[in-house]
């Protein structure tokens, strides 16, 4: 056994209202530099949708993550032997095209167009060449369904749906989506870091956190087509990668990271998970249908005083265990199993791990009233709009048993919180239901409290980082900004 | 020591290339010590997808078969001419050389276009990359212009170029190898040493960093801090 512990991550969709207020705090920290104008370390997706970059799921075209080649792992774009011969260009890389050409507008025409019939407009700039563009795209332009026939319809994780389900998911009046907030993964078996020929991308041993070494990347771009969420980025200006940081600065400092910091709907949890480095390979390579099963077999019991034991060997501080027994991801992840990996099937193993989104059941619209289609509790799961398939396709590996399993707990702590507050249906009934979720009064207690309730205490559980000594705690954070990440000596240029 | 030959042939071939290697050398080791951010390969692939393509990739494998090709001819004369004693084998190494030769100077030219034309390109590409750009096509340019023009180049670089390189490595030059030589070899000579000056302001100090431990490392890379400050702590 090797224990680590990492911050992990859980983002509750049932909770996103879409505002995109986490994509702008990470913007303004982050990426508002000269080459990183179109990254968005943190991104929210309409689903259905294409996402950013366009159809970054679809691992048949982008060549994202690993695959079992003669049993065996490997990268799907270039690993080992096949960089050599791909360095000089990469056949996997996508390029601005696939996420978007940023721009800003020509304001100043605002004010000094001539007197004319028509209002002056602000024309869009590039701001890569600074030429007039016609914009196409832009990073969320699906954003709540918005030119669904191009972009909803053309979502990977509709694959296995029926036909009458996807023309159901885009009817007008069944229509129905979800928000998807996306930051890197912080996998523990990351595709970047096992792709980057120069080994500048690493994984922090104390926290998890997967960074690049700004000054030992040299542009070879492994990153950007290995990573299957595209969270890692090419900075077009400094010829070097950039990806989300998890706001080290911040959360070696207690605070949460900006994201989550700032999101309205509190969707956001961040907790310690101690796992078994040991055994990343082996789970990595186990069949589809057991990854998930085999991924929460990794996160280990942060109670059982064997993994302490082992775990103070490993040298992690006593706070950091302390952290783990209060971790919300632990009993989200593994204590209540709501919360999903993403598209594990790519098999990088993600730290961040998503509750499925409730929706609406579908009904009939006669006219006059909406019909249920349902009386019973429980197929209203299976009613929902938003198809099983879909959410398995996305959260399950293609399979809907473990989402099913969270959506019917979710429901039932509905049900039993409605007998207590409301009091329409009768508690004895709310207690079938519990227990035919699987789960006990207790459970759906704590379910409640930390989904409703939660304050930002109980949200982020951040250990003390153990850097009294190190050199970024003497630094003001901000005498950084606008330079390539934390602690960096010199700005950010092209060239010598 | 005497020097029967003219000043500026003293210059351009006693002088200048202790000239580029002094400055190729200083100026590598500072600027990856004060500069190491800058040293990339500043792609611009992201940018542009398409003609990157065939201009990077014929370059690249032309560029460095070629290069090898040299170095070999530098190291290994002696049994260069050997293998040209016969002479298909010669043949062979010529044809190969030229044909390479050709599929660098094609994707020099793309690239060139790439810069020039493309312009999302046009905004990355700096003063230092046109000179580059020019120098290398001059000297590629040259290369071939050598090949078909003065023959057989593998035979007579081993019994007149190698020695006079060797002369260079054993600070004992000697440029009588290399005066008699006709214009265009002389300036390719003169080209060689150039670049090999200009090497540590460009992108060109990518070739040092080529990412040897790759092959040979684990899969993962984990960074403990508590590691890194006892290394700052003992640096």
């Amino acid at each position: 056994m090797n224990i680590r512990s990492q911050m992990s991550m859980v983002f509750h969709l049932d909770k996103c209202i879409g505002c995109h207020t986490c994509s702008i705090a990470c913007k303004n920290i982050w990426t508002d530099r000269k080459g990183t104008e179109y990254m968005w370390f943190n991104n929210v997706e309409t689903k259905p949708g294409t996402g950013y970059p366009t159809k970054w799921e679809d691992q048949t075209s982008y060549r994202g993550g690993w695959e079992m080649h003669k049993g065996k792992l490997r990268l799907k774009s270039t690993g080992r032997g096949r960089i050599i011969a791909n360095i000089f260009h990469n056949p996997s890389l996508p390029s601005m095209d696939d996420y978007y050409e940023p721009w800003t507008y020509d304001y100043q025409n605002l004010f000094n167009a001539p007197e004319g019939d028509d209002q002056p407009t602000a024309k869009p700039i590039s701001m890569v060449t600074g030429e007039y563009i016609d914009i196409e795209a832009g990073p969320n332009w699906d954003d709540d369904l918005g030119g669904s026939p191009v972009y909803g319809q053309n979502d990977p994780n509709l694959e296995g749906l029926t036909e009458e389900q996807k023309q159901q998911l885009f009817a007008i009046q069944r229509l129905v989506f979800f928000y998807f907030p996306r930051i890197c993964n912080h996998c523990t078996n990351p595709a970047c870091v096992a792709s980057c020929p120069s080994g500048a991308l690493y994984k922090r041993g104390e926290d998890g956190i997967v960074l690049i070494d700004q000054n030992r990347c040299r542009g070879w771009r492994s990153c950007v087509a290995a990573c299957p969420y595209k969270k890692t980025y090419f900075n077009w200006s400094t010829g070097k990668s950039e990806k989300c940081l998890l706001c080290f600065p911040r959360v070696e400092t207690g605070q949460a990271p900006a994201c989550f910091h700032s999101c309205v709907g509190r969707i956001r949890y961040l907790g310690v998970v101690l796992y078994d480095a040991e055994r990343i390979e082996e789970v990595a390579a186990l069949p589809r249908e057991e990854l998930i099963d085999g991924h929460r077999s990794l996160i280990l019991d942060p109670n059982n005083p064997l993994v302490i034991e082992e775990a103070m060997k490993a040298g992690i501080p006593e706070s950091t265990l302390k952290a783990a027994r209060q971790s919300p991801v632990y009993r989200f992840v593994k204590e209540w199993k709501l919360a999903l990996p993403p598209h594990i099937e790519y098999r990088t193993l993600p730290m961040l791990f998503y509750v499925p989104p409730m929706s609406a059941v579908t009904a009939s619209y006669d006219g006059k009233v909406v019909n249920g289609t349902s009386e019973e509790f429980f197929h209203d799961i299976n009613d929902s709009r938003v198809p099983m398939q879909f959410l398995g396709n996305l959260f399950g590996a293609g399979y809907t048993g473990k989402i099913e399993y969270a959506m019917r707990k979710q429901k039932a702590v509905r049900w039993y919180r409605r007998a207590l507050t409301v009091g329409d249906i009768d508690m004895e009934t709310a207690k079938r239901i519990l227990h035919e979720a699987d789960c006990s009064i207790e459970e759906a207690e704590a379910i409640y409290r930390l989904t409703s309730l939660c304050t930002a205490e109980e949200r982020f559980v951040i250990p003390p980082a153990h850097r009294e000594t190190a050199i970024e705690a003497l630094q003001d954070p901000m005498t950084r900004k606008q330079e390539v990440g934390f602690g960096f000596m010199s700005g950010p240029r092209r060239g010598m | 020591m005497s020097n029967p030959f003219g000043h500026l042939e003293l210059l351009l071939f006693g002088i200048l290339p202790y000239t580029a290697m002094f400055v190729f050398f200083l100026v590598t080791i500072i600027r990856y010590r004060v500069q190491t951010f800058t040293y990339s390969s500043l792609s611009s692939q992201f940018l542009e997808n398409q003609v990157h393509f065939w201009g990077v990739v014929p370059f690249h494998y032309g560029i460095i078969i070629i290069l090898t090709g040299h170095v070999l001819a530098f190291l290994l004369p002696e049994q260069l001419l050997t293998w040209n004693s016969i002479p298909w084998r010669l043949y062979i190494l010529e044809m190969t050389g030229l044909v390479l030769a050709s599929l660098t100077l094609t994707g020099l030219i793309a690239l060139i276009l790439r810069r020039k034309t493309i312009h999302k390109i046009v905004e990355v590409t700096t003063t230092v990359d046109w000179i580059l750009l020019f120098l290398l096509l001059f000297q590629v340019g040259l290369g071939i212009y050598i090949a078909v023009l003065h023959r057989w180049g593998s035979s007579w670089f081993a019994a007149t170029m190698a020695p006079y390189l060797w002369s260079l490595v054993k600070l004992n030059p000697d440029i009588g190898y290399v005066v008699g030589m006709p214009l265009l070899v002389k300036l390719h000579i003169i080209g060689a040493w150039l670049i090999i000056g200009f090497f540590p302001f460009t992108r060109l100090v990518h070739i040092l960093v080529v990412p040897n431990p790759y092959l040979w490392r684990r899969t993962q890379v984990v960074r403990w801090y508590r590691n890194w400050r006892k290394y700052q702590a003992s640096a």
